[in-house]
């Protein structure tokens, strides 16, 4: 596995960069990007798995879907994710899991609230080996 | 942005020429100084948004214009249904009717600084704010659907706030024509327990001071005077706008598909506005707006308990309360012609004039307050909305617009230094999260009082006062 993660400059909010040797992983990478913006991901234990499941109209949208749909859940379950797993990734469904626990802010370092993943600057592409997977996340 | 490209119509405002795809003109209110400053995709978006069908008139950027979602933030654009007018997810964005409430006490700033810290403290600890925060009511049985229909009237029926509040808000704090059967049940589950939270980001309640007043008359009506201690809210409608947000922009990206419009950047998908698709967004837009009024007036009922327990007699009455994420129906003169429009504002207010018969009875004969947040270190400001308007849609901008990205001011400002700092300048801050308060740094947005005198200057509002702040609540 060679899942990494970054970001990017964004006037009023911030790009996230999933980036891998498989288009999982790219996935995968956004969602630690993604869920980094709201809370250090390094305090936060796997403890408990969410089922998600998701689909678009392609392999774009599908990212913004699942990025989109792990804020849902993790909101419905007062939860933060620290780790990701996809087992099915075709050009318009997803299937995979998160893990991570209920949050709590006496142990959680808390950063900030992320609204949305928008269509901003969305892109899935290969690029020097490797598959990126970007967008700008509204805080 | 290029001053070339632009054509100056006169002082603060330019505009730029339609050719290719544009079906209007665009036209971006600013000093030259501003809109020299401003990013280059505000040219961009602004450009975008005049080739979207049934567009009137102009597509409109504020003084405190900066990149967005489609539209820029501190965009404005109207659409003619009978044109084959669109609602765009781009014109609305994720937090449906975030807005600006100012409350107004008779309170001075000496009876307030003595205790102020302990009254943020009491504030930071009934209002619930932050990542993850949930407030004290959790939304069972039909609640769950009255609240999107009713509003802040339903929060009033609940005990929360007076009557009289609702006469000092947009639309009366409720919007027609919303129908919880056009929000997903996603969004229905997010919104049980955030009723009554503030939120995070740029989100915050403050303590200020009106510390100068520059229409006296247009102040002594609006009930402000020098020294006066007012409590402003800006917050929105939480996880129930995000996902309404996040749903439609998957529904209405199809609708363009479907309905082969073309849009120049993805945030801009849209539906005609007599479509199914897009008659359900706006319902559910207006489902949002309602819960955003609620949640306001439910946190207003908090900061009264909260003074209170400080300033036990302390009187409390609502000046006003704006949104400024929003799309709504008004009626405009275009070309001589009366018009029902679909108003879209994203990052910009609504100011209606003294004639408006929408004021009816609140400030009638005034104009609408318009409450303009700054920053914490600095000042916001509360103007009127005038009659010379309809250049603009009775519309200006929503606060200062920011000019570098939260990356940038993290690396550039650290959020406890920042705390002490404005400590020393008098300025109480609580936050839940000091990460964020970097990321909000003054530095980080233009200058709030060159944005509103372009407002003043170009007639689209008028200054009456401004306010300091004194203390500050942050998710």
């Amino acid at each position: 596995m060679s899942v990494s993660f970054d970001y990017f400059e964004h006037e009023a909010d911030v790009g996230i960069v999933g980036m891998g040797d498989t288009l999982e992983e790219a996935f995968v990478g956004g969602a630690l990007a993604l869920f980094s913006v709201m809370v250090d991901i390094e305090g936060v234990e796997p403890r408990l798995r969410a089922e998600v499941s998701c689909a678009a109209f392609n392999i774009e949208e599908l990212f913004i879907e699942w990025s989109n749909t792990l804020l849902a859940e993790a909101d419905l379950r007062d939860m933060v994710f620290s780790k990701f797993e996809i087992d099915v990734l075709e050009e318009g469904r997803l299937h995979g899991y998160a893990f991570g626990e209920v949050l709590d802010p006496k142990r959680h370092s808390l950063r900030s609230e992320v609204k949305a993943a928008t269509y901003s600057m969305l892109s899935v592409e290969y690029v020097d080996d490797l598959f990126v997977a970007k967008c700008v996340v509204d805080v | 942005m290029r001053l070339d490209l632009l054509e100056k119509i006169k002082d603060n405002v330019w505009e730029i020429p339609k050719s290719g795809d544009m079906l209007v003109a665009g036209r971006i209110f600013g000093s030259e100084k501003l809109v020299r400053e401003m990013d280059d995709k505000v040219f961009e978006q602004v450009t975008n948004v005049a080739s979207l069908p049934g567009i009137q008139r102009f597509s409109l950027a504020m003084p405190d214009a900066h990149w967005g979602y489609g539209f820029p933030i501190g965009g404005v654009a109207a659409f003619d249904p009978d044109e084959g007018g669109v609602v765009s997810v781009g014109g609305v964005g994720f937090d449906v009717n975030c807005g600006v409430r100012t409350i107004k006490t008779d309170l001075t700033v000496d009876d307030v600084r003595p205790v102020l810290r302990k009254l943020v403290d009491t504030f930071f600890e009934v209002v619930p704010a932050g990542l993850g925060s949930r407030g004290e009511i959790t939304l069972t049985g039909n609640k769950i659907y009255d609240v999107l229909q009713e509003g802040a009237p339903w929060a009033v029926g609940q005990g929360y706030g007076l009557e009289e509040d609702l006469t000092f808000i947009e639309e009366g704090g409720v919007v027609t024509g919303a129908d919880p059967i056009d929000v997903s049940e996603t969004a229905i589950k997010r919104e049980r327990r955030q009723v009554g939270t503030l939120g995070s980001g740029n989100h915050y309640l403050e303590v200020q001071y009106v510390d100068e007043i520059y229409d006296p008359a247009i102040a002594q009506k609006f009930g402000l005077f020098l020294g006066q201690i007012v409590i402003s809210l800006h917050c929105g409608s939480r996880a129930l706008g995000h996902q309404v947000g996040t749903d439609y922009l998957k529904t209405l990206a199809g609708a363009s598909r479907k309905y082969g419009i073309p849009i120049k950047e993805r945030e801009l998908v849209c539906a005609p506005i007599n479509s199914p698709e897009g008659e359900r967004y706006f319902s559910a837009v207006n489902c949002a707006i309602n819960y955003a009024f609620a949640n306001r007036q439910v946190i207003s009922h908090l900061v009264r308990v909260g003074l209170e327990k400080i300033f036990p007699d302390a009187e409390m009455k609502m000046l006003y309360d704006i949104g400024h994420n929003t799309c709504k129906i008004e009626e405009h003169i275009v070309d001589g012609q009366k018009k029902k429009l679909y108003v879209h504002r994203k990052g910009a207010t609504r100011a209606f004039g003294a004639k408006r018969r929408e004021l009816r009875g609140a400030y009638q004969g005034v104009g609408q307050p318009v409450l303009i947040g700054g920053t914490m270190g600095t000042a916001s400001y509360i103007l009127a909305g005038t009659e010379e308007n309809d250049g603009a849609f009775a519309s200006v901008c929503h606060g200062a617009g920011r000019v570098m990205s939260r990356t940038k001011a993290k690396k550039l400002w650290n959020g406890e230094k920042l705390i002490k700092d404005l400590e020393n300048l008098g300025i109480i801050i609580r936050a839940h999260s000091v990460h964020g308060v970097a990321e909000e740094a003054p530095g980080s947005y233009k200058p709030v009082e060159e944005v509103v005198d372009v407002i003043n200057n170009t007639k689209l509002a008028t200054k009456v006062v401004r306010v300091r702040p004194l203390g500050c609540l942050k998710g």
